[in-house]
């Protein structure tokens, strides 16, 4: 009976916090926006948490296609197709790797630096005094940063794929002596804009959602706490990437169905 | 910390260089040429079987490209396929009774549509169809009548032997 009790408080307990997220995101995003006052700070929130994830993502994608490159080069070769190296890279970049570690990448630099920093304001009060003031948090502190998220992460998956393939080029062509013609037609014959790239950029847009999402409200749910703030936002990085690589696989099946 | 517009402009050059990257992708990578709609006219041409030809699919004068396959429908009446191809305007001089083959790419390569020319002076234009086709092989159909063949002509032997005797 106390395991039956148990279970069903967990329930509830998970239930209220799906409930809670939605208000948020409802409360957050879809209210009549204050161009004139909300953009300067959605710019704000794109330099927090897009520029200042460049670097991270420049190297990481650099090396992510340079070591594809190598790897495939090495199998390839087995079986004489190391031709075919152009579109390995592209295409597992393009569907898979661009948008999937981007996110996981942008989850760890830039949505954990969310979680904490509105857990930290709750913890602070700084929240509840600009209720005091009658300034709406949401619309001042939450809106600005998921729009944030939302425009970052397809132009930082823009970057990577892009990054990607050029380390990719590095190590194919300059390294191993492929021959630059055969790496760019092969790679044009078989990459399609609509069905890859817009596809990659699609699935990085839901990601740059969720993720944000999940981040914001880990940080305005927080326990104002000390311990409170760490586990908030440790949640947020572990939730993020399991929502990452599960979506990922939904959004995969959806697009190879042809949906 | 940085002033506002300081911000504001780093942000405009982070846009900046994402459409840059994703003009990159879009034209280095996927090859994306029919953004800008090329100069060309389509013609059609009716297969009896088409294979594993695709829109977007190779069309081929003498191995180099000329255009490309735009779509490709079913006859409901004939059950033929509807092929159309969109062909360069440079290449505007294709005799009228040219004649397209779908031919492929090596032995497992993709299908293309290969034309070759003929001596008409009158030339392909704008909605013109191509009378004379040649269908895809397939190759387990060929296989197949290869089979056939090879079973037949031992059975006509044996046939033959038996009349003599």
């Amino acid at each position: 009976m106390e395991a039956l009790t148990t279970l069903g408080r967990t329930g509830i307990n998970i239930l209220r916090q799906y409930g809670k997220s939605g208000i948020l995101l409802y409360r957050a995003i879809f209210r009549v926006p204050n161009i004139r006052k909300g953009f300067p700070l959605v710019v704000q929130e794109v330099y927090d948490e897009g520029v200042s994830s460049l670097l991270i993502i420049l190297v990481s994608s650099l090396f992510i296609g340079m070591v594809v490159a190598l790897q495939g080069h090495h199998t390839l070769a087995k079986f004489g197709a190391s031709q075919q190296l152009g579109p390995l890279v592209a295409l597992s970049v393009l569907r898979e790797l661009g948008p999937v570690v981007t996110a996981l990448l942008f989850a760890g630099r830039a949505g954990s630096a969310l979680t904490a920093e509105i857990g930290l304001m709750k913890a602070t009060e700084q929240i509840s005094s600009m209720e005091m003031m009658a300034v709406d948090p949401l619309q001042r502190v939450i809106a600005p940063r998921l729009w944030g998220g939302i425009i970052s992460m397809p132009l930082l998956t823009i970057i990577f794929n892009a990054t990607a393939i050029y380390g990719a080029y590095l190590v194919g062509v300059k390294w191993l002596g492929m021959d630059a013609g055969a790496f760019w037609s092969n790679m044009q014959a078989s990459v399609s804009f609509h069905s890859d790239v817009v596809n990659g950029l699609i699935k990085s847009l839901v990601f740059g959602f969720v993720v944000t999402w999940i981040c914001v409200h880990q940080g305005y749910d927080a326990e104002p706490t000390a311990a409170g703030i760490s586990s908030a936002t440790t949640r947020a990085v572990v939730y993020s990437s399991l929502a990452i690589l599960g979506l990922d696989f939904v959004l995969t099946t959806m697009m190879i169905g042809g949906w | 910390m940085l002033s506002q517009r300081s911000i504001e402009s780093i942000v405009g050059l982070f846009l900046v260089f994402a459409i840059l990257l994703l003009m990159v992708l879009a034209f280095k990578v996927s090859g994306l040429t029919s953004f800008f709609k090329t100069e060309g006219y389509t013609v059609t041409a009716i297969f009896d079987e088409i294979g594993q030809l695709r829109v977007r699919s190779a069309v081929k004068m003498g191995g180099v490209t000329i255009g490309e396959v735009t779509a490709i429908n079913l006859d409901p009446k004939s059950y033929k396929a509807i092929v159309q191809m969109r062909i360069r305007s440079a290449m505007s001089d294709i005799p009228s009774d040219s004649s397209a083959s779908i031919l492929t790419a090596g032995l497992l390569g993709d299908n293309y549509i290969a034309i070759t020319p003929m001596y008409s002076t009158i030339f392909l234009k704008e909605g013109s169809q191509i009378d004379e086709t040649h269908s895809a092989m397939i190759l387990e159909k060929l296989i197949g009548q290869l089979l056939f063949k090879i079973g037949n002509s031992g059975k006509s032997t044996d046939t033959a032997k038996g009349a003599k005797q």
